[in-house]
């Protein structure tokens, strides 16, 4: 689903060049959850903004769904952010005019769904993260970890593919940051393939595999033990 | 200690024998703490002493069963059971800690790679946290209360133990190698 080949990213030029990331190599499967920890600075939302072609590498090659990132156009990339992948920003990016609705609707109208279908899978979208009762508000009347859930009922709306999501527990409580992660889970269980930048690692937790950034390189990674009929944990439980 | 308060605590729902005592603490604790009747008889035989419980009835529990002696809590271990129900608990000194004290004993020390000890601690404990949240989501929070909030307990000590190797590992970055 998701390749990185030998990826780098640096600002800048010269003496003043910063190495934000890399070079790093891995793959994601359609259908994994991967969850992206490391320090401050380690280049963890890099990573992300070029999983989600919203920057290009100095050097290496990104690959989506089997397409070099390099290759395809200002159209296709558009596309491509539109349709397939959904965004939750670490600082949400949500449009303020709008309502929590609309927000949540705009992605579906833009690639062309019908307005009231839209406001449809929005609602549900919505319901999902429990704001059933807010869907007509906007985002400045609404708390931080509303909003938030406003960011992430969007990103899951419609047919996505693949979601990248910054932090999108850090303005939340421990029984929403679950809700939030259980959703993550469940549509991966679906085919969804997610990308989960956190500093909880309750909630990195959640995913297939744990990689970790330091410095811009991946230093370490680990996979969830095999599911089912696994060791006990506790001594009664079989 | 734990024990003995949670005998009294089985007992205040109502009078039970021995095994009776055993099953029904395992069975409020999700069985995470396994508990051997003689430990239960014995702690019974001290708690009967300190004049905490006293015998009832000898009863079966079923038609055809062998009698078995049950325990009643006096009202003294009723109140002493009120007095550790509303008595904080803190860890205070605190428990020994196997991780704390090996890392410590590792900075310490001259010849001990501190960060690999710290990476390898951590890939094994985020392995147990991915395992117990993989139990977590399969409970079914209705029928296995007790089970899944002592998953949450469980969980959220394996993530501070995560987010205090992480705190090692930036207090050490910079050090002399
Ligand atoms: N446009 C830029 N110009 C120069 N340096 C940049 C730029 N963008 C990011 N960086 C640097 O690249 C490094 C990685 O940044 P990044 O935002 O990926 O970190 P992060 O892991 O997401 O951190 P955080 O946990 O704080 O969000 C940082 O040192 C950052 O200062
Ligand atoms: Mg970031």
């Amino acid at each position: 689903m998701l390749a990185f080949e030998d990826v780098t990213r640096v600002h800048g030029d010269g003496e003043r060049a910063v190495r934000a990331l890399g070079p790093v190599a891995f793959e994601i499967r359609a259908g994994e959850f991967v969850a992206i920890m490391g320090p401050s600075g380690s280049g963890k939302s890099t990573l992300l903004s070029l999983a989600g072609a919203l920057d290009q590498p100095s050097d290496g090659r990104v690959h989506l769904q089997g397409q070099d990132l390099a290759t395809l156009g200002a159209a296709e990339l558009a596309a491509l952010r539109r349709r397939t992948i959904g965004f939750v920003f670490q600082d949400f990016n949500l449009l303020p005019g709008l309502t929590a609705l609309e927000n949540v609707a705009l992605p579906l109208e833009l690639d062309g769904t019908p307005g009231r279908e839209a406001r449809e899978q929005a609602n549900e979208a919505l319901a999902r993260v429990q704001l059933e009762r807010l869907t007509g508000r906007f985002p400045d009347d609404l708390s931080g970890g509303e909003r938030q859930r406003v960011a992430i009922a969007r990103a899951f709306v419609g047919p996505r593919r693949m979601l990248l999501a910054d932090e999108p527990t850090g303005a939340l409580d421990s029984v929403t940051g679950e809700l939030v992660m259980r959703l993550m889970r469940d549509q991966c269980e679906r085919g969804l393939t997610a990308v989960l930048v956190t500093h909880d690692p309750s909630h990195a937790a959640w995913a297939d595999r744990v990689l970790y950034l330091r410095d811009g390189r991946l230093v370490d990674e680990t996979c969830a033990p095999e599911t089912g009929s696994g060791s006990p944990v506790l001594p009664l439980r079989g | 200690m734990t024990v003995k308060n949670s005998l009294l605590a089985i007992l205040a729902q109502e009078p039970a024998h021995g095994y009776g005592l055993k099953s029904a603490f395992e069975e409020s604790t999700a069985g995470a703490w396994p508990l051997n009747v003689g430990q239960v008889y014995t702690t019974l035989a001290r708690l009967e002493r300190d004049g905490l419980v006293e015998t009832g009835p000898s009863r079966s529990s079923s038609e055809g069963e062998r009698e078995r002696q049950t325990w009643n809590l006096t009202v003294e271990g009723r109140s002493t059971l009120e007095g550790w129900y509303r008595k904080p608990v803190l860890d205070d000194p605190p428990a020994r800690d196997e991780l704390a004290i090996k890392v410590l004993l590792a900075v310490a020390a001259d010849q001990v790679d501190v960060a690999e000890i710290l990476q390898i601690q951590r890939a094994a404990s985020m392995q147990r946290l991915q395992e117990l949240t993989q139990h977590k989501r399969r409970a079914d929070p209705e029928a296995e209360l007790p089970w899944l909030l002592l998953l949450d307990a469980l969980i959220l000590k394996v993530k501070a133990e995560l987010e205090w190797i992480e705190l090692c590992e930036a207090r050490l970055r910079g050090r002399r190698p």
